[in-house]
């Protein structure tokens, strides 16, 4: 079942209650919250997300809640917990759902350790998938945006979830949150993409959510093999180039980009070796989208077929 | 209330069966999996329950996504391990031709010496005792080595250094690992006052002859004292604190000499009252095997029957993390006066007063840290 088969009053009264418990690809996520817009965000926003069987174990239990103490009278603030307990700063009423977007990514990279998780746009086409680390600014969340409004299936706009056993990278297609200028870059680009509402004046400035197609979150425990390492970067005017970089450049662009690359240390190594070894590895200059996009097109069709 | 108590019971249950009969875990519901996750996350135990499940190769017959959740805890272990191991290596090398007896505390102790604590255990920093005199030449050596003083509010620095059983943390600057350097195992101003001259003459030499650890009854002792003397407001006493107690004794107490000498050990230290507690609750919980001859010897130290009674509610009560959806505010309340009862007996009662209500202050500004998730760089964690 999906979250958007729910009734409106159903999904208010699972999250005001015991949870809502939605399957965001490897992980099963526990929502609950009793604040005003989530009701609706979420029956708009996360409508094509599978709702987890109730015999199936959660992996985070997250909540937004108001403050319970005097200080919810004179500031409308809420506060992001994870089983019920609050390290973090209190957010502004209107910018709970970004706040819920940042709280579970903050649980996936503190706790999915099981993972070699990289810092990392992934999408996948014919079983082939191309990794975009690159650091915040760099354009990788607009070009993966792009890129899955153009036939490649969104595996992560941020997560290269990398499972030791097999080398193969795990789909985790969240909705993808894009900053200021992007916004507007998208909806030119592609207007039948779905946008949530936009969050202004955030810590991070505009943000609002791209739905991914629908078919890749329906494929979203279908993992995918890496064969392309592409390094993005945006620069406002620069003309198109898409050159080919050393491995060992590349190794240690991806090792040193990574969330817990310490902690799986020798696997780590391991994974990251093999990755470079079977990626051909390029860095990409762009400024207008469309070039960008044809530019990858041309270079991974022959490997398509 | 019923209701909250009803799952704080359940929560409760599910973790101490875990701890005591992980063999039966292959058996346990999916429900209770997701709950006992979230309750030895929080207590920090799901590395133990990996590693008990490795022993007794089950780790194959429980749910896949319950031993995720183990594996993860597993690579976070084993990694602080390797860092732990690297820092007391790094240490040696700091001090070298420095003639100092460094005796390695709690986790960096049981993990050096092999002892049954060490499996699954969350490593933090590397807690050393050293004599009060050399303190200072260690600390100096240290910092032209590549540690540096922690900046910390001029309160703290001089909360640390005139009241303190140790020093500010030195933390390194590259690797970011702290060691806390320790010249006795409680407060100057504690009422309880072991004299650690008595803990240096009985260390014993580790595989490398330049670190030393506790001798058997004093690390237990400093085990009990670590438990029911150090903790913070919210935790209260901590599960696995106890747990390491009662792996303790139950491998120490296997030595010729071990029961016969503690209680008399813990008299001369001034330390019959918390041991006491510590034979008690770990009995409690763990029914740990302790001779009836040293059942008798401590019960003859025990408090005056309205402290005992006292203190079984309360400690029951706030040394489990109940359940995470129901806060149980009677166990938070134990958690507090227990916070409160460890400071009563570290320092004076004027001194108390200044320094809770300090603390307190802090707390109502909220210059406790708060973590940003939006300015977050998530490959920091």
């Amino acid at each position: 079942m999906r979250v958007g088969e729910l009734m409106q009053g159903e999904l208010e009264s699972r999250l005001a209650g015991k949870g809502l418990t939605v399957q965001l690809g490897p992980f099963n996520i526990r929502i609950q919250t009793d604040v005003a817009p989530f009701p609706l965000l979420i029956h708009q926003l996360y409508q094509s997300y599978r709702l987890t069987p109730t015999d199936e174990i959660g992996d985070f239990n997250v909540r937004i809640a108001r403050p319970k103490s005097l200080r919810r009278w004179f500031r409308q603030q809420i506060f992001f917990s994870v089983d019920g307990r609050s390290p973090f700063a209190p957010y502004s009423i209107e910018h709970s759902f970004p706040a819920l977007e940042w709280g579970i990514n903050w649980c996936i990279a503190t706790r999915a350790h099981h993972l070699l998780m990289l810092h990392s746009a992934v999408v996948e086409r014919n079983g082939n998938a191309i990794l975009f680390p690159a650091w915040p600014g760099h354009g990788k969340s607009t070009l993966c945006t792009a890129l899955v409004f153009s036939g490649w299936r969104l595996l992560s706009d941020e997560f290269g979830l990398v499972r030791p056993e097999d080398g193969l990278l795990l789909p985790i297609p969240r909705l993808i949150p894009l900053k200021n200028e992007s916004i507007d870059v998208i909806k030119n680009f592609r207007p039948e993409a779905v946008i949530g509402p936009s969050f202004l004046k955030t810590r991070k400035g505009t943000v609002a959510h791209v739905i991914p197609p629908e078919d890749s979150i329906l494929r979203s425990q279908e993992p995918a093999k890496p064969r392309w390492l592409i390094f993005p970067r945006w620069v406002a005017g620069a003309p198109l180039s898409l050159e080919p970089i050393p491995k060992s450049q590349a190794f240690l662009m991806v090792a040193t980009n990574a969330f817990n690359y310490e902690v799986l240390d020798q696997t780590a190594f391991r994974l990251v070796t093999d990755m470079v070894k079977a990626c051909d590895c390029h860095s990409l200059v762009y400024s207008d989208l469309s070039e960008a996009v044809a530019a990858i097109d041309a270079l991974t069709r022959p490997t398509d077929g | 209330m019923g209701k909250v108590s009803l799952q704080t019971a359940r929560a409760n249950q599910i973790l101490l069966d875990a701890i005591l009969t992980p063999e039966k875990l292959p058996s346990l519901p999916p429900a209770d999996w997701d709950l006992l996750i979230r309750v030895a996350r929080r207590v920090r135990l799901l590395g133990r329950l990996e590693a008990d499940l490795s022993n007794a190769g089950l780790l194959g017959m429980i749910p896949a996504k319950a031993a995720e959740h183990l594996r993860a805890a597993r690579n976070v272990i084993e990694h602080r391990r390797t860092l732990v191991t690297w820092e007391v290596n790094r240490l040696l090398w700091a001090l070298k031709g420095t003639d100092v007896p460094i005796i390695l505390l709690k986790g960096a102790a049981y993990m050096v010496a092999g002892l049954p604590p060490a499996p699954g255990r969350l490593f933090a920093d590397v807690d050393l005792l050293v004599p009060e005199e050399r303190v200072a030449g260690i600390e100096e050596k240290l910092v032209s080595k590549g540690w540096f003083k922690m900046e910390i509010d001029p309160y703290d620095d001089r909360y640390y250094r005139v009241w303190m059983h140790e020093i500010p943390p030195l933390r390194h600057r590259e690797r970011g690992t702290e060691i806390d350097i320790h010249h006795r195992i409680l407060p100057r101003t504690s009422r309880l006052k072991p004299d650690p001259a008595l803990l240096f003459e009985a260390a014993l030499p580790l595989a490398d002859p330049r670190l030393r650890i506790l001798a058997p009854a004093d690390l237990v002792l400093h085990s009990v004292v670590h438990l029911f003397l150090e903790g913070d407001p919210t935790e209260g006493l901590r599960f696995r604190d106890l747990l390491d107690l009662h792996l303790l004794l139950g491998h120490y107490g296997q030595a010729p000499g071990f029961w016969e000498g503690v209680v008399p050990r813990a008299c001369r230290l001034g330390l019959a009252r918390p041991l006491y507690y510590g034979l008690r609750f770990t009995q409690h919980f763990f029914a740990t095997g302790i001779p009836k001859t040293v059942l008798d010897e401590i019960n003859r130290l025990r408090p005056v029957w309205p402290i005992r009674a006292l203190m079984d509610f309360l400690v029951p009560l706030a040394i489990l993390p109940g359940h995470p959806d129901h806060p149980n505010r009677l166990a938070s309340l134990a958690r507090w006066l227990l916070y409160i009862r460890a400071h009563w007996l570290k320092m004076p009662p004027v001194m108390l007063v200044r320094h809770l209500s300090y603390k307190a202050y802090l707390r109502f500004r909220g210059i406790n840290k708060k973590v940003d998730l939006a300015q977050l760089d998530l490959r920091q964690q």
